[in-house]
């Protein structure tokens, strides 16, 4: 059981915006998440405490960085199930999405080979192969969703094929929030020799995740939405795989030796990977907010979000005026309108009753289509989020046709 | 200029969003000097068409996407500176952006436009109330595209 009332303790946003004119609800937790104290002393320790580079000094410093530094790799390698020499530090989920399409897509995909997405990914999963798709020759293909929008492994064999190199999907999908069954989806695209990759930015920070067991081929996902700081994440990966594909970025940190004939000797993953200096602070932060979400339990968590998510629907449901858009989400994630409203005036609305939310397409442009609509709101929750915040979510949507009230107070 | 109750100001923008006068496509597309305005940071996405003789607007149109206050603000707009010159529309456009950013404003030529007069206590919507004013200006400045 999650105590609610003790977890906002942790979190010093929460006591930062109690005098506020307006009540603080925040409800865009797809977007990002709040961080509690113990992450954000943790950052601030990088910088007080031990301040020297990573990788880089002969002194005692430098060395007390790196053993933190790796001390981290070790936590998400543990948090995941995966082997030390499998995780990459990388600015994000964008990042790690990229360095799989420049690094493994572009180097060996090939003209008529194919590429399988869904219409529900994020763009950060859809731009990158659009590069490789235009550099190599590859053709995109979509993976059929089916009624609800949702993914599932009998799509993925009615299209996979032996041309089929690379099959890139979300775990739980940003704007419908259904979870795929990334281990059946895997065993699949083996059987034709494809790679799995596995986008987990949106369910990373709410279910547990072990990459061995998933089998899938990279796993990409970002620190900030599981209460860590912004411009960090990881790639992990196969290492059999990280070791045949190419860093996109290279410089210093990376490589052993190079002579001016062009010769260069790379270190082997992940540092071949981790070229210039990385943000240091942010992986003592990403360490700390591991120990956090263990402390709180991954099952607790999810747990705790399946309840909510209940709720809210049953709540939601019940309001005349509201298009529900994926009522049967296995995530914390909502999507809506209230008729008649455009929905950035629905958000901003919503904003003048102290409730955060997001509106628009959420960078996922190929669904607008599905949906009928060119945007949505968008309610995500985390194990921050009671029962009340739903409450004054659902007071106001039932108000939600006069949005002009917030142009005018 | 107008003197208008927020509940006069509501109405104001309700039948501008909800009937707009001037939300079409050109009938004939070659008479029009077109621009089109997407925003960075929400899912407004809206077409201005001009048709211009002699420095002087003879019909302002747009089309496409957009919010209650980008779409309001855009239709009074366009009823307000058909027949004008270049120069008279510019200048109600910048006494508008001066409202819009809190200068100095000559309220005198706004008319409607007052109601968003109070857009800057709603910061995250001073790009919707700017969005159509933005595009007619620069359609007028020479900006021109698909």
């Amino acid at each position: 059981m999650i105590d609610v009332k003790e977890i906002r303790k942790d979190f010093p946003i929460y006591k930062n915006h109690e005098n506020d004119q307006k009540p603080f609800i925040y409800l865009d937790n797809a977007a990002t998440t709040l961080k509690p104290k113990s992450v954000i002393d943790a950052c601030s320790y990088y910088y007080e405490f031990d301040g020297a580079n990573a990788h880089r000094g002969d002194y005692d410093l430098a060395y007390k960085v790196d053993k933190e530094v790796e001390k981290c790799r070790k936590h998400i390698a543990s948090f995941f199930n995966c082997e030390l020499n499998n995780v990459v530090f990388t600015s994000g989920t964008s990042m790690s999405m990229n360095l799989v399409a420049f690094g493994y897509g572009i180097k060996y995909l090939k003209k008529g080979d194919e590429i399988l997405l869904t219409e529900a990914e994020h763009a950060s999963n859809v731009l990158p192969w659009f590069k490789v798709s235009e550099m190599t020759g590859a053709i995109i293909r979509y993976i059929p969703l089916d009624d609800d929008g949702k993914c599932t492994p009998e799509a993925l064999r009615k299209v996979i094929n032996k041309n089929t190199k690379v099959v890139s999907i979300a775990q739980i999908t940003n704007v419908l929030g259904f979870k795929i069954d990334i281990k059946e989806m895997s065993k699949i695209a083996h059987e034709f020799g494809a790679i799995l990759v596995c986008d987990a930015a949106q369910s990373a920070p709410h279910i547990k995740i072990d990459f061995k067991d998933l089998d899938c081929d990279f796993l990409c996902l970002s620190a900030h939405k599981l209460c860590g700081p912004t411009g960090i994440g990881a790639l992990i990966g196969k290492f059999d795989l990280l070791k045949k594909m190419d860093p996109f970025m290279t410089g210093g940190g990376d490589n052993a030796r190079f002579d001016m004939c062009g010769n260069v000797a790379y270190l082997e993953p992940p540092a071949k990977f981790e070229a210039g200096t990385m943000n240091i602070s942010a992986i003592y932060g990403f360490d700390a907010a591991l120990t956090y979400l263990e402390k709180i339990g991954m099952d607790n968590i999810e747990e705790h979000e399946k309840n909510l998510h209940e709720y809210a629907i049953s709540k939601i449901k019940k309001i005349d005026n509201v298009i529900l858009y994926n009522e049967h989400a296995d995530s914390g994630i909502i999507t809506l309108n209230v008729k008649g409203v455009f929905p950035q005036d629905e958000a901003t609305y919503l904003n003048s009753k102290g409730i955060f939310v997001r509106s628009g397409e959420h960078c996922a442009k190929l669904l607008k289509d599905r949906l009928k609509t060119y945007g949505t709101i968008r309610v995500s929750l985390y194990f921050y989020n009671d029962k009340n915040d739903i409450d004054a979510l659902v007071e106001a949507l039932k108000n939600g046709g006069n949005f002009l009230d917030a142009f005018f107070n | 200029m107008l003197s208008l109750t927020d509940e006069m100001k509501r109405e104001i923008i309700m039948d501008h969003y909800s009937n707009p006068n001037n939300k079409n496509k050109p009938q004939n597309m070659n008479d029009y000097k077109q621009i089109r305005m997407d925003s960075d940071s929400c899912i407004d996405d809206i077409t201005i068409y001009l048709k211009v003789e002699n420095d002087k607007i003879i019909d302002a149109l747009f089309d496409g996407i957009a919010c209650a206050i980008s779409t309001s603000s855009t239709d009074i707009l366009c009823d307000l500176i058909k027949g004008k010159s270049y120069k008279d529309a510019l200048y109600i456009i910048e006494q508008y952006q001066n409202m819009l950013f809190e200068k100095e404003y000559d309220a005198s030529v706004l008319d409607e436009l007052i109601v968003f007069s109070e857009t800057y206590k709603q910061a995250a919507r001073i790009k919707c109330a700017n969005i159509g004013a933005d595009g007619i200006s620069k359609i007028i400045n020479g900006d021109n595209n698909e």
